[in-house]
């Protein structure tokens, strides 16, 4: 029983990592960089979320999915703006100026959001917005939470692999993946794509932020950084740029953390995702499911 | 005597793709060995194979009697293999000086202490090297740009430099790719009475990659034609341009597209 | 791009001179503020510097600058706390001994973060521009969380009642010495090397040059001159703990680097000093340094990625 326990958790924790780790993966996809100031746009979907929920009645279906469609439209749009202000000017600059920018932005977000007048460092907690039941079974005990996690977490991975193989702009998407230039000579504009591809990571990163937040009832301005470190780890994990393989990713390392966490080593839990980062990149670099994109000389 | 260069099947795959399918390929010394074939055709991915860009799928490279699967790019080019780019690579933050004395560094053991105690045998290394690169820039005339930044340089003197930036490692075998891409008729003609005297007086093989019809006829003692990664042809400039299979796989279209340039 | 010159005609007599220079401080500097403020200063310059030697002119982005700096703090911190009482005896030993004694912690330390360099680099150099940033970033987390397991090492608490042995002159003289070395390297073979593999690695490769040997080198001479200014931050700050070496630190190293000029030794150390000065200047709005930094970042990125301090390179 125990290990089934530990099972639902990881599956809980994991379904959240995948959530991140998509929009990671999404993002290398068409534009080749990783986006670091995704994990605060996952802080910020949790913000939202909290703010909203102290408006709403507690425990009730509605109101719980109103601050989830309200976390993600907010990061839909944050999304797209940091990539318009910050990301765009940029494109054609060497990849280096890109990864700094982008730690610039990520910094800016935590900062900001640290300060007094804005959010303040301290936590603080989100109202329980969904209904809250804990049951018993066979000595497991499942909250109500851990399974809105997974299903809402299984949801939007359907509905993201329809959206990218079953519309046109999907299709655009995986077009400007495989060869930007192709693409664009093809009639796709590769702004449209981008800005789609920003808004819809970052709503789901968003919702992330939700989940996470009532998972751990409280919110805070560097929240997203270690998830969202571990998302990447996952996105590496399962092969950047494959959206199967960021779920699985997540799912994986949600799994591993769950079961270091509950051993003897568990002080280390945050140290092993980087271990195991290096060790794919070392032996692995394509991940489980990535393809391998060879270098034009 | 042995050839110099000698691939046996070399082959290379990505995914789906056969790149580079079985090619045999033979270089005596001193030879001057003409490329040619269709846009695609994996001539650009044979020189990436044989200074080991990629590692060869199945099939042999030797070079000298040396295996040279498995070696680094670097590797290679210390056992005397240099190469120019199709696309001109040059050190933008490098003067042109520069750009050819880092290339001599492989043959010069400096240790981080040397460095920093800058002592009289590291001066003079440091002046051999320098007298070395200002030579050879004066041999191909680049001695006015010596410290302009590399790619501030007009294009033609571009690829020059590439061939002295190569020739500062001291190969014994040069892989030139498409030198006289982008060039106009007065400076190809330039350009083939350049790569005959690099190859007298260097004492090189050369290997060359080429779209210009006109500049592989006049170079090369032979020439091996590449069709989708396949070897279709080979033989001396007269028989390859009266070869049946040739001439279906691609002088005809180019015959029509060098009318136009000539 | 102007191209780079040779550098200075006696760099010898120039270390010489910073180094009578540093002596000379120790003599004059006596107001604790202005002893603060200056060693502060050397210290961000000996971090700043050696960082540029990797994400500078290697072009490589190490983002674990302050996890070497917390191996050599602990490192050198051990080896006086634990050697000092038996050296130095009771009364606390003559000035020299307590300098010796100083000196042999802070070469441990150096040489103990040049070893992890050494072991995080060889893997993670093969890799690639933001793969490497992450995984130097992972490396340093992991150093982080290494350090709070090891119970004798003060666990998560760190390890306090370390020996105000820092001084101006001692921070200055490695700080000559750090700028000293760096330009060394930089007007040799191993500089050329440096930014050929910073401006094309595989034409680099294909001119002879190991890439990955310069990267390691670049990488490991950096995390040695990190590791002396995490043993002259401990004997500095007489305290130390792990989560004091965090992320946060790296990045004040990297904005350093940058807002000079990344690959601009002198632009570096121009940054370095002002963006020490800038917050005891600026204090009544010491909560927005951060945000500052940050905005920095991406505003240099978008009008002018050179860096503050570049006056030679035009953008590309």
């Amino acid at each position: 029983m125990e290990f089934a326990q530990q099972l639902l958790n990881a599956l809980s924790l994991g379904a959240i990592y995948a959530l991140i780790a998509l929009g990671f993966t999404m993002v290398y996809g068409v534009l080749r960089f990783i986006n670091f100031a995704h994990s605060d746009v996952f802080m910020i979907g949790a913000v939202v979320g909290s703010l909203l929920g102290n408006y709403l009645p507690l425990g009730t279906w509605w109101s719980g999915l109103a601050c989830l469609l309200a976390a993600m439209a907010v990061c839909a749009l944050l999304g797209v703006i940091i990539e318009r202000v910050a990301y765009r000017p940029l494109r054609a600059a060497p990849r280096l100026n890109v990864l700094i920018t982008a730690i610039g932005v990520s910094l800016f977000i935590e900062y900001l959001f640290q300060n007094e007048h804005v959010f303040g460092a301290a936590p603080r907690p989100i109202p329980p917005v969904f209904p809250s039941v804990l049951w018993q079974w066979h000595g497991l005990s499942i909250s109500s939470n851990q399974l809105i996690v997974i299903g809402v977490a299984l949801l939007l991975v359907v509905a993201l692999e329809l959206i990218v193989y079953r519309t046109r702009i999907g299709t655009a998407m995986r077009a400007v993946s495989l060869n930007p230039r192709a693409a664009q000579l093809v009639g796709i504009n590769p702004d449209v794509v981008v800005t789609f591809t920003f808004a819809l990571g970052s709503a789901l990163a968003g919702a992330g932020g939700v989940l996470y937040a009532l998972n751990y009832q409280s919110v805070e301005p560097l929240m997203g950084v270690m998830p969202g470190l571990k998302a990447f780890v996952a996105a590496v994990l399962g092969g950047i740029g494959s959206i199967p393989g960021a779920a699985l990713g997540g799912l994986l390392i949600g799994g591993i953390e769950t079961f270091i966490g509950g051993s003897q080593f568990s002080t280390y839990k945050d140290a092993i995702a980087f271990a195991l980062l290096i060790l794919i990149l070392l032996f692995r670099p394509t991940g489980l499911l990535g393809r391998r994109i060879p270098e034009k000389v | 005597m042995s050839p110099l260069l000698n691939l046996d099947q070399a082959t290379l795959r990505f995914g789906g793709l056969t790149a580079v399918n079985a090619v045999d390929l033979s270089l005596p010394v001193g030879q001057l060995h003409g490329i040619i074939g269709p846009n695609g055709a994996g001539k650009t991915t044979l020189f990436n194979l044989i200074t080991g860009v990629y590692a060869p799928s199945s099939g042999s490279l030797n070079f000298d009697g040396k295996n040279l699967a498995g070696l680094r790019p670097d590797q290679i080019t210390a056992l005397g293999i240099a190469r120019t780019f199709q696309n001109i690579r040059l050190f933008p933050q490098l003067s042109v000086f520069d750009n050819v004395r880092v290339a001599c560094n492989l043959h010069r053991a400096t240790s981080p202490l040397h460095t920093l105690i800058r002592g009289a045998g590291f001066r003079a290394d440091e002046e051999a090297t320098a007298a070395r690169v200002d030579e050879l820039l004066a041999l191909f005339n680049l001695e006015r740009f010596r410290d302009k930044p590399a790619t501030a340089l007009p294009y033609g003197e571009q690829r020059r430099l590439e061939i002295v930036r190569a020739l500062a490692t001291r190969p014994r075998l040069l892989l030139l790719d498409e030198p006289a891409a982008g060039m106009n008729p007065s400076e190809k003609v330039e350009l083939v009475r350049l790569i005959k005297e690099v190859h007298r007086r260097f004492e090189l093989t050369i290997l060359l990659v080429e779209h210009s019809m006109r500049v592989v006829m006049t170079l090369c003692e032979r020439i091996t034609v590449l069709d989708y990664g396949v070897k279709i042809a080979e033989g001396a400039p007269g028989e390859i341009q009266k070869d049946r299979k040739v001439i279906e796989a691609y002088l005809g279209e180019d015959h029509t597209n060098n009318s136009a340039h000539h | 791009m102007t191209p780079r010159r040779s550098g200075p005609p006696w760099p010898h007599l120039l270390l010489g001179g910073a180094l009578l220079a540093a002596f000379l401080l120790t003599r004059w500097v006596t107001d604790p503020y202005a002893n603060d403020v200056l060693t502060t200063i050397g210290i961000n310059v000996i971090l700043a510097v050696s960082l540029n030697l990797v994400n500078g002119y290697t072009g490589q982005f190490s983002l674990g600058h302050a996890g070497f700096m917390s191996v050599g703090a602990y490192l050198s911190a051990t080896i006086t706390l634990l050697l000092g009482p038996s050296i130095l005896g009771e009364d606390g030993g003559a000035p020299w001994a307590q300098n010796a004694l100083f000196c042999g912690g802070l070469l441990v330390g150096g040489l103990s973060a040049a070893a992890a360099g050494l072991l995080v680099g060889i893997p993670s150099l093969r890799l690639r521009g933001d793969y490497l940033a992450i995984v130097t970033l992972g490396f340093g987390e992991i150093i982080r969380v290494i350090f709070q397991n090891i119970e004798p090492l003060g666990g998560a608490l760190g390890l306090n009642g370390i020996p105000n042995y820092t001084t101006v002159g001692w921070t200055f003289a490695i700080a000559a010495l750090t700028v000293f070395v760096v330009v060394c390297l930089i007007n040799s073979t191993y500089g050329r090397g440096f930014i050929a593999t910073h401006d094309d690695e595989i034409a680099a490769e294909a001119m002879g040059l190991n890439t990955t040997r310069y990267k390691v080198v670049a990488f490991v001479v950096s995390a040695f001159f990190a590791g002396l200014a995490g043993g002259l931050y401990g004997h500095f700050k007489m305290s130390i703990t792990a989560a004091g070496f965090d992320f946060t630190r790296s990045i004040e190293i990297v904005v350093m680097v940058i807002l000079g000029g990344m690959g601009n030794t002198l632009g570096v150390i121009l940054a370095a000093i002002l963006l020490t000065l800038l917050p005891e200047v600026l204090r009544p709005i010491a909560e927005f340094r951060m945000i500052l930094y940050a905005l920095l970042l991406i505003v240099l990125m978008l009008l002018r990625p050179q860096g503050l301090f570049n006056f030679r390179r035009r953008p590309r």
